[in-house]
């Protein structure tokens, strides 16, 4: 079954983000504990909870996309705390932005993607290879722009790829030494381990994928 | 720099942004003694009351002092209050966003620098810099610059302190403004008057002798203008 990028399938994103978070909860605690403070999976848990809980008491149903992305941003950025409330919020908030349609086509899939990691960037100045979010991120986003010049490929199927892409940035991270944020204090002992922000950004990507049955 | 007349508030507020409510509040507590009519907003620690930044806090803060008509320079305390207090200014709508300074720099003393500034009427971006610029002001090296063989003389000279406080936070800021618009490298005591905190931490008190030094093409006239804002006593004597 393959679904169409609508305002069901935002909420099923988000809905489902917050499951995977919960069930990865201590995955994420035990990566950041080896090279963060520690507090990731709690934080990011803590979070998403707030957002379905804000979802489930909403009113009016959203009626775009980005309507239900611009409340994931407002609910991340107060809940979840510290550098990833604030890149989360901030790959929201941009996401949003670029999906004030009720249904996302091909280019507006890649584009939720680019702005996501338009916002990473802004907010985190971090590069490809400083072993970030931005590692995860802009292999899924170079992954669904070129598949999606690619015939035939549908807007649910560039998340597929996108979400395989941001897997495998987030594993190798593991090689990567940590020039910035927390982990970057290690110097040479961050390597070795996962970035959890890579890991909790991958997540999100696939979850967007399977919210549309495919991934 | 407009002069602030009595009765005119300073129209620069300041939003502390930390990752402890503890330390947001102690250090407003310090930059408010020193510029006690700044409005100054601490805002620290998550939502339950822990370690941590909240965007939403920030943002309302903003909002808040943006509704009281005034400008708002955003200091911080570690890297990820920084991306809390960029993401706050960017929730605002533009014209808001336009009277605020996100400022990465010393907290404590850019914080009373800050204050200061906006106590003696900077406007915005005079507050924002003197907030940053003291993050580049390097120490002063040993004693007096040294000009070069053939470059303009050295202009110096004494003067006693006549205000009984000395130079504390206001006439550091008067002094280093005032320097700021000759051109010439003014140095007090060996520290260049260009920075207020240099100034402050002379620990100068009222009755101390000072030198005044200057080179550059107004050095002769920075001197004087110095000399004669020491003398008067910055209007405290």
């Amino acid at each position: 079954m393959t679904v169409v990028l609508d305002v069901d399938w935002a909420i099923a994103w988000v809905r489902l983000t917050a499951v995977e978070v919960a069930a990865r909860r201590d995955e994420l605690v035990e990566l950041d504990r080896q090279i963060g403070d520690g507090d990731h999976g709690e934080n990011l848990d803590r979070g998403f909870r707030a957002v379905v809980a804000r979802l489930d008491a909403l009113e009016e149903p959203p009626t775009t996309v980005g309507e239900v992305l611009r409340l994931v941003a407002t609910t991340v950025m107060s809940t979840v705390g510290g550098a990833a409330g604030a890149l989360y919020g901030t790959a929201y908030l941009s996401a949003s932005r670029v999906t004030a349609v009720p249904v996302l086509d091909s280019s507006g899939t890649v584009g939720l993607l680019e702005a996501a990691l338009d916002g990473v960037v802004r907010r985190g100045k971090a590069r490809v290879g400083e072993k970030t979010m931005v590692d995860a991120w802009s292999p899924a986003v170079e992954a669904a722009r070129r598949a999606a010049g690619r015939a035939g490929l549908r807007p649910a199927e560039l998340l597929v790829v996108a979400a395989e892409a941001a897997e495998a940035g987030a594993v190798a991270t593991d090689p990567l030494m940590a020039t910035k944020g927390r982990a970057s204090y290690l110097g040479e002992r961050s390597r070795g381990h996962r970035d959890p922000g890579a890991v909790s950004s991958a997540l999100i990507v696939r979850a967007a994928a399977s919210a549309a049955g495919v991934g | 720099m407009s002069d602030t007349g009595p009765g005119r508030a300073p129209d620069v507020a300041l939003v502390l942004v930390t990752h402890s409510a503890t330390l947001a509040r102690g250090c407003a507590e310090v930059a408010e003694q020193m510029a006690p009519d700044v409005r100054i907003l601490a805002v620290g620690g998550n939502p339950d009351g822990g370690i941590g930044t909240d965007t939403e806090a920030v943002r309302a803060a903003l909002v808040q002092v943006i509704a009281e008509g005034l400008g708002a320079v955003v200091l911080t305390d570690l890297g990820s209050a920084v991306m809390a207090a960029e993401l706050a200014v960017e929730l605002l709508a533009p014209e808001a966003a336009a009277r605020v300074r996100v400022v990465d720099g010393p907290f404590v003393e850019g914080a009373v620098a800050a204050a200061v500034a906006a106590q003696i009427g900077a406007a915005l971006d005079e507050v924002a810099e003197v907030a940053r610029g003291l993050a580049a002001v390097a120490p002063p090296p040993d004693g007096p610059a040294n000009p070069p063989p053939d470059g303009p003389a050295v202009h110096s000279a004494a003067v006693t302190l006549r205000n009984p406080l000395g130079l504390h936070a206001r006439p550091a800021a008067v002094l280093a403004r005032m320097v700021a618009g000759f051109d010439a490298e003014v140095r007090v005591n060996g520290v260049n008057a260009a920075s207020m905190l240099e100034l402050m931490k002379l620990g100068a008190s009222g009755g101390r002798e000072l030198t005044v030094t200057a080179t550059g093409p107004a050095a002769e006239q920075a001197v004087g203008a110095v000399v004669a804002a020491i003398s008067a006593g910055f209007g405290e004597a």
